[in-house]
């Protein structure tokens, strides 16, 4: 019923909200919002709300690089967001925009790993970055992957003592950004393409697409939704998601 | 075991600063924000809706849910995220803390769930939670006879002293717990835990000074829920 009223306003070139088709919601991001995180971000998009920290600690770097740290990205899609969430380990949603997030920091080497080595092949920075849905209003992908790059932008690496954290304890070094690729994300309804869809249209929606990029360049895609994108619908939508790049940069590095 | 001075430079039997706010999540039918010192809690209420599955429902009374849950970056140290057996003990006590004020009974075989996350952790966290909780409650329209304020009391070396920050819960010598809820107007005892060791006397003296502190938080929940009502009047 409400996905073919959707479809109908998008069929007359409207959206829910009066917003054009290429349209963000209104975008906010917040750092510094835990006091105990090495790092963290709060961010919304429209009614959207996530809030995102980073734990450090000191782990075993993999042996097939043995000079490198790493990431581990954690999407807790809680229920205080929605009623359409349950509690429970996290389910095959939350587990795709985790790995969305992490593609978009791990592939474009927005950190770079190598920085994270503390001793090769023995210890290693390992970042928890661990997103909280607090209100899903839609579209939790982007606030994930903006809130992750505030956080990371804004994180300071843990006291080590004998290669131990020292929890608690922080340092003034701040972790550096090599990249800030930012994602977007769209979704087709009929012949539409929408940008930042609100969780009515989400559900309405035949097919989605995330992109991440950085200086027009793209480091991570993820398709969802169960048809297909023509070659150029994709088209549009990377080359509005490269249009759109610096907008989305400004609110990063405005973040207080 | 001289406890002579806190470290914040509080009194003995006085609260760190508190804040509240109401609305802080629109998805959900209620929701509400209370803050302690460096202890943050945001809660959402949903329902009442429908139990599933079946066999969970009361054919007689709502069955109240709650979930207490610490962000993994809450504390110092990263918290696996999911549930332990620490915050599947304190979501029961909480239940047990609202349970009394919510007029159940007028909503057989549903469910009114209460998801409370703690974003940041200084002490307290429990009762920071209930006191979210019960606005969140009242937020999202469920009747109720009365509300909830929850505190922390208990002894720090010698001396009983109110909302422990975590420096007192950890203090050397000795610290004991005591966390308390209590209702508004008929000042009924719902929550009561203690760990650690004091008198008798300490201890009716603890819960005289929880009874004040949750008198000043029982000031800043109404405030705050007034305050929203406001807003929807203008807006």
């Amino acid at each position: 019923m409400d996905n073919e009223y959707i479809i109908s306003l998008v069929d007359q070139g409207k959206r829910l909200d009066g917003r054009k088709f290429d349209q963000h919601r209104e975008i906010s991001v917040e750092i510094n919002i835990s006091k105990n995180s090495e790092g963290s971000a709060r961010c919304k998009i429209g009614d959207t709300e996530v809030l995102v920290g980073v734990k450090m600690d000191v782990g075993t770097p993999y042996p097939d690089s043995p000079d490198e740290g790493s990431i581990v990205v954690t999407t807790e899609l809680s229920p205080i967001a929605s009623p359409d969430f349950e509690l429970g380990p996290p389910g095959v949603d939350a587990v795709e925009i985790a790995r969305i997030v992490d593609r978009g920091i791990r592939e474009s080497k927005a950190v770079d790993f190598k920085k994270l080595c503390i001793i090769p092949g023995e210890k290693c920075w390992i970042f928890f970055i661990d997103i909280y849905s607090i209100n899903d209003d839609g579209n939790l992908i982007d606030a994930s992957a903006l809130g992750t790059l505030a956080a990371l932008k804004n994180t300071r690496f843990a006291k080590l003592e004998n290669d131990k954290v020292v929890f608690g304890d922080f340092t003034d070094k701040k972790v550096e950004l090599e990249k800030t690729p930012v994602t977007f994300t769209f979704v087709k309804i009929k012949s539409g393409i929408l940008l930042d869809p609100h969780t009515r249209e989400e559900k309405a929606a035949e097919a989605r697409l995330s992109v991440a990029v950085h200086n027009g360049k793209i480091y991570a895609m993820q398709k969802g939704g169960d048809k297909g994108f023509t070659e150029s619908e994709i088209e549009v939508m990377l080359d509005l998601a490269i249009k759109k790049e610096k907008d989305l940069k400004k609110i990063i590095e405005k973040a207080k | 075991m001289v406890y002579s001075k806190r470290e914040d430079g509080r009194k003995f039997d006085e609260l760190r600063e508190i804040s509240a706010k109401v609305g802080v999540i629109k998805r959900a039918d209620g929701s509400a924000m209370f803050q302690i010192g460096d202890t943050i809690a945001i809660v959402a209420a949903y329902g009442p809706r429908e139990l599933h599955p079946k066999f969970l429902q009361n054919p007689e009374r709502a069955v109240l849910r709650c979930n207490y849950d610490m962000a993994s970056f809450s504390v110092t140290e990263r918290k696996k995220p999911g549930p332990s057996r620490r915050s599947v003990e304190i979501s029961l006590v909480t239940e047990k803390a609202l349970a009394s004020v919510i007029d159940l009974e007028l909503f057989p075989n549903t469910v009114i769930d209460v998801f409370i996350q703690i974003i940041q952790a200084n002490a307290g966290t429990r009762c920071a939670g209930i006191s979210a909780a019960a606005m969140a409650l009242a937020h999202a329209g469920i009747p109720m006879r009365d509300m909830v304020a929850a505190v922390s009391v208990g002894k720090v070396g010698d001396k009983i002293v109110i909302d422990l920050d975590k420096h007192e819960e950890d203090f050397e010598e000795g610290a004991t717990d005591i966390p308390v809820a209590l209702t508004a107007r008929n000042k009924e005892i719902t929550l009561l835990q203690l760990d650690g060791e004091v008198t008798k006397d300490e201890l009716m003296q603890a819960i005289k000074l929880a009874r004040k502190g949750c008198e000043e938080i029982h000031n800043v929940q109404t405030q705050a829920l007034k305050e929203v009502y406001r807003e929807d009047k203008d807006g």
